[in-house]
């Protein structure tokens, strides 16, 4: 049997990879109807780090170039929220997701669309769920797609010059049968952050009551 | 006779979420808890575990090898996967090796129906 006796801030971390864990999961299903395969994903993993770290995380992974679906989310707390994959990977997707029936050039002029389309899906899955986890409504802006390396997906995705700190949701993301892989990073300024911090203690105590909370602590 | 059921999940908080609907539909129940896989077989090897509740997502040994492995040990205990990935891969699997489906978020209505059917196969069981 496991302690019960954990921090608030681990509970929080806890809390947090939970609900994106279920977001993450329902936006894989839904890519599975549009692929037709099964979409494996990892195990999350969270960190809360500044911009140019998040850069060198992805870097570290991926040299190559990546492309990106990009959206705005606003409300309670507001931010960006990315889904990244290679660049090289991005006509198979748009293979994958268009059910293999087209010629190579209609999947070149399909990739735009079919890439917007596939990232609206997944950060919308997670978002929504998250949102409603949390109670409260976000709004989602339209995707847009950013090509370039880690760096300037970062940069290209920074609030403001100094205040960009990135919740960087590791999550590798495979479609099975093909060589596609991709990660999601949301990205928020600080009292972002903070008010996202104060949502998920609101929702540990909703579960948990305020007597174990208390305990937790 | 008492009932144990065994909450496996690599978060504390959905532990606790699992173990609360656990507690208000079957208040009597004693629950144990793992937070991996190892964890878990140590504690089935032990004994005494009449229900199995897996989170599908987690860190080594996902839930569903885990429950296709206990599943060939324990041919006729009660379990239930737990997880917001309702792929058709996963859910025919879990099918296939006799095990329940709960969607994630973790409701007490999401867990009813596989906690009464499961109080009533142990009953039917011990008779």
């Amino acid at each position: 049997m496991t302690e019960t006796v954990i921090t608030l801030e681990e509970l929080e971390r806890d809390a947090l990879t939970e609900l994106v864990n279920i977001g993450v999961s329902r936006a894989a299903a839904s890519l599975r109807k549009m692929v037709g395969e099964q979409v494996f994903l990892s195990v999350p993993s969270l960190e809360v780090v500044g911009r140019k770290l998040a850069a060198a995380l992805i870097r570290e992974r991926e040299s190559d170039q990546l492309i990106a679906v990009r959206q705005e989310f606003e409300g309670a707390f507001s931010g960006r929220a990315l889904l990244i994959f290679p660049e090289a990977n991005s006509l198979e997707l748009v293979r994958a997701v268009t059910g293999g029936e087209l010629s190579s050039d209609e999947v070149r002029e399909m990739e735009e669309e079919a890439l917007l389309e596939t990232g609206n899906i997944v950060l919308n899955g997670c978002l929504a769920t998250i949102a409603n986890i949390l109670r409260k409504p976000l709004t989602v802006s339209l995707p847009r797609l950013v090509r370039g390396d880690g760096k300037h997906l970062f940069d290209a995705s920074a609030l403001s010059a100094d205040s960009g700190v990135v919740l960087f949701l590791y999550i590798n993301f495979a479609i099975s049968e093909r060589d596609i892989r991709g990660y999601i990073a949301m990205i928020m300024d600080l009292p972002s952050l903070e008010a996202l911090k104060v949502l998920v203690g609101e929702f540990i105590e909703r579960i948990v009551g305020p007597e174990s909370a208390t305990r937790a602590n | 006779m008492e009932t144990k059921v065994l909450i496996v999940d690599d978060s504390k908080l959905a532990r606790i979420v699992v173990g609360k609907a656990v507690a208000a539909l079957q208040p009597d129940w004693i629950r144990v808890e793992a937070a991996n896989a190892d964890q878990a077989l140590a504690l089935l090897e032990n004994g005494g575990i009449d229900v199995a509740i897996l989170d599908f997502n987690m860190p080594g040994r996902n839930g569903l090898e885990l429950a296709e492995h206990v599943r060939q040990r324990f041919p006729e205990m009660p379990m239930a996967l737990a997880t917001a990935n309702i792929q058709d891969e996963v859910i025919a699997r879990a099918r296939a090796a006799n095990i329940a489906f709960v969607s994630k978020p973790v409701t007490e209505e999401g867990f009813r129906g596989f906690l009464s059917g499961a109080a009533l196969k142990l009953r039917s069981a011990r008779r």
